[in-house]
């Protein structure tokens, strides 16, 4: 997708026309497979009524006297998200530098962030959820403990999900050759500056796809936090549907959670294809040393 | 591959549009069930009355354990069981499943559940068995604490369990200035009005009640609200053993064995002061 100039003319760039006309033509027949075993299927009209009643999700979407709207919920799950995920990139990237710091001194620091990955990776979001959100309110610490039920389920999303990516850059990280730390050094660059203008340039690009793909996961888990008591959509669709006794609203919910993911995941795939392109052209991705691309004032276009 | 992307959005539309058709005829018709034949109730396995119920089941509407319940309620299914001369089998089923479609391994779920028309339109409700008031708890000694009347709890931070009538209560009749919490069980709204997060907890009357004395310690329950939902026992949609149940239920009616449970189960937890519009 993305780059429409190069592929008109030529089909897809990736398949060719007539695999396109063969691709499209098998997608229309599984998808008309598919809808007609759904049709036909003996509990079809009980199952098209309790989740696709075209009142029940309009109505949900919109909300009732008594049921909040599912569509104003979501904004707080996109809230949610938005703050939890700026804090993340930064906290994340801490963590992950913190346990590649050389050195014995440092050690406690690095065993510090063992723990914390292992340990918030391990852990199932739901109870982290309860322990910040109903344990720290209920020490009684003044401010920290009268905080909105949103923050507390915040931090519960930041803490567990900066370990899964702290892990994603330190993957990134390690996967940076030695030699350019060692050209880095060799240039007089000190062991932070070859950090944060070599290494830290590359290892980012390299992990952008699953970064983006842990932030879909982090997207969907805004829905837990409503254990602590506020309404996001997932909830707001609960409340419908016992209510209305229907489960259509879920589907709206469900619909609003993939209308954002899908433009994530295709920026995703552009992201891809981009760097491939690039490595393809021969030009080394910005930040690399020793290649015709690598002089060092051109260093400094990080997460590109 | 935009045309492949056109293309499955037009099959996925085909696909809605095939759902929401088959069901448009099935929609809102109200189950009508022909008489029952009380010697021989259609239940799902001859001789055994199945009864559902969600678990952790509360105190008094249930004691003891599921295999053989007593409290309000299950002391009234065992009493529908035993009308009909069938033996009582108790099995699990969460409150958010008990209106989904598709066959259930019981005949019947009786879990506190309210009987409203919305809902009647999805499941077939028994007659009512007993008339739930909304009920309110606070901390001991709260500002909320002296409430005479609904409009006394406008400024509270109010909680409730997803899914009761006591959120559509929230939202209709008192419309607080903050949006009501929202959780899970009712072991979550009681840890939110332990740890602050909310100033008071509703539920129905009954519950509130139970939760000042065996299970917050600290808490007073503010008021009832005689808003008078009957609960009811759910059925699938068209099931032909509501009849009966329903024939067995005008009999403990009029022999006063309804009243005789709901003296010996609720009658320590219905005494609490009414509160005003």
């Amino acid at each position: 997708m993305g780059d429409t100039k190069r592929s008109a003319g030529r089909g897809s760039r990736l398949l060719g026309n007539r695999a396109v006309l063969v691709s499209t033509t098998s997608t229309i027949l599984f998808f008309i497979a598919v809808a007609v075993v759904v049709a036909l299927a003996p509990g079809s009209d009980i199952v098209g009524e309790r989740f696709l009643n075209w009142v029940h999700l309009k109505q949900s979407l919109l909300g009732t006297a008594t049921a909040p709207s599912v569509a104003e919920a979501f904004l707080l799950n996109v809230r949610m998200f938005m703050i939890a995920e700026a804090i993340i990139l930064v906290l994340a990237l801490v963590i992950a530098l913190v346990r590649g710091v050389p050195g014995p001194v440092f050690f406690p620091f690095r065993a510090v962030a063992v723990v914390y990955t292992d340990i918030f990776r391990g852990v199932p979001l739901i109870l982290v959820l309860y322990m910040i959100g109903f344990g720290v309110p209920g020490l009684g610490l003044g401010y920290v403990s009268t905080r909105s039920d949103i923050t507390y389920g915040i931090i519960a999303l930041v803490l567990v999900y900066s370990a899964y990516v702290a892990e994603v850059y330190r993957a990134g990280i390690d996967s940076v050759h030695q030699s350019q730390t060692a050209a880095a050094r060799s240039l007089g660059l000190s062991r932070w500056q070859s950090m944060r203008f070599v290494v830290l340039p590359q290892a980012v690009r390299r992990v952008i796809p699953p970064l983006l793909n842990d932030f879909i996961g982090l997207q969907k888990d805004t829905a837990l936090v409503s254990v602590l008591g506020s309404i996001e959509a997932a909830r707001a669709a609960q409340i419908y549907g016992a209510e209305q006794f229907n489960y259509s609203a879920y589907v709206v919910a469900a619909l609003l959670f993939v209308l954002v993911t899908i433009p994530l995941a295709r920026f995703t795939d552009h992201l891809i294809a981009r760097d491939r392109r690039r490595r393809e052209a021969g030009g080394a991705a910005p930040g690399a040393l020793g290649t015709a691309a690598g002089a060092p004032h051109d260093v400094p276009g990080t997460i590109g | 591959m935009p045309r492949k992307l056109v293309a499955v959005l037009a099959a996925l539309l085909v696909l809605a549009v095939a759902c929401g058709e088959a069901s448009d005829d099935s929609a809102g018709e109200s189950g009508a069930q022909g008489g029952c034949e009380l010697s021989d109730p259609p239940t799902l396995e001859g001789g055994t009355l199945t009864v559902a119920t969600d678990r952790p089941a509360y105190p008094p509407w249930f004691e003891g354990s599921p295999k053989d319940y007593s409290g309000f309620e299950g002391d009234l299914a065992a009493a529908i069981a035993e009308r009909m001369d069938l033996d009582i089998k108790w099995v699990v089923e969460p409150f958010n499943k008990s209106y989904a479609p598709g066959a259930k391994n019981y005949d019947f779920d009786i879990n506190q559940i309210s009987i409203t028309p919305e809902r009647a339109q999805a499941v077939d409700f028994s007659d009512g068995y007993f008339n739930n008031n909304q009920g309110f708890l606070a901390a001991e000694g709260s500002d909320i604490g002296g409430a005479t009347s609904l409009g006394d709890l406008e400024g509270a931070q109010l909680g409730a369990q997803v899914g009761t009538t006591s959120l559509a209560f929230i939202n209709e009749r008192i419309q607080p200035e903050s949006d009501p919490k929202v959780f899970d069980t009712t072991n979550d709204v009681k840890s939110a009005l332990e740890s602050g997060q909310i100033d008071a907890l509703v539920t129905d009357v009954v519950t509130t009640v139970y939760l000042r004395d065996f299970e917050i310690k600290g808490t007073e329950v503010i008021g009832q609200y005689p808003t008078e939902e009957p609960f009811g026992m759910v059925f699938e949609k068209e099931s032909p053993l509501v009849d009966c149940v329903n024939q067995v239920l005008e009999e403990l009616k009029g022999d006063g064995t309804l009243d005789g449970l709901q003296e010996k189960w609720l009658q320590d937890y219905l005494g609490v002061p009414e509160l005003s519009d």
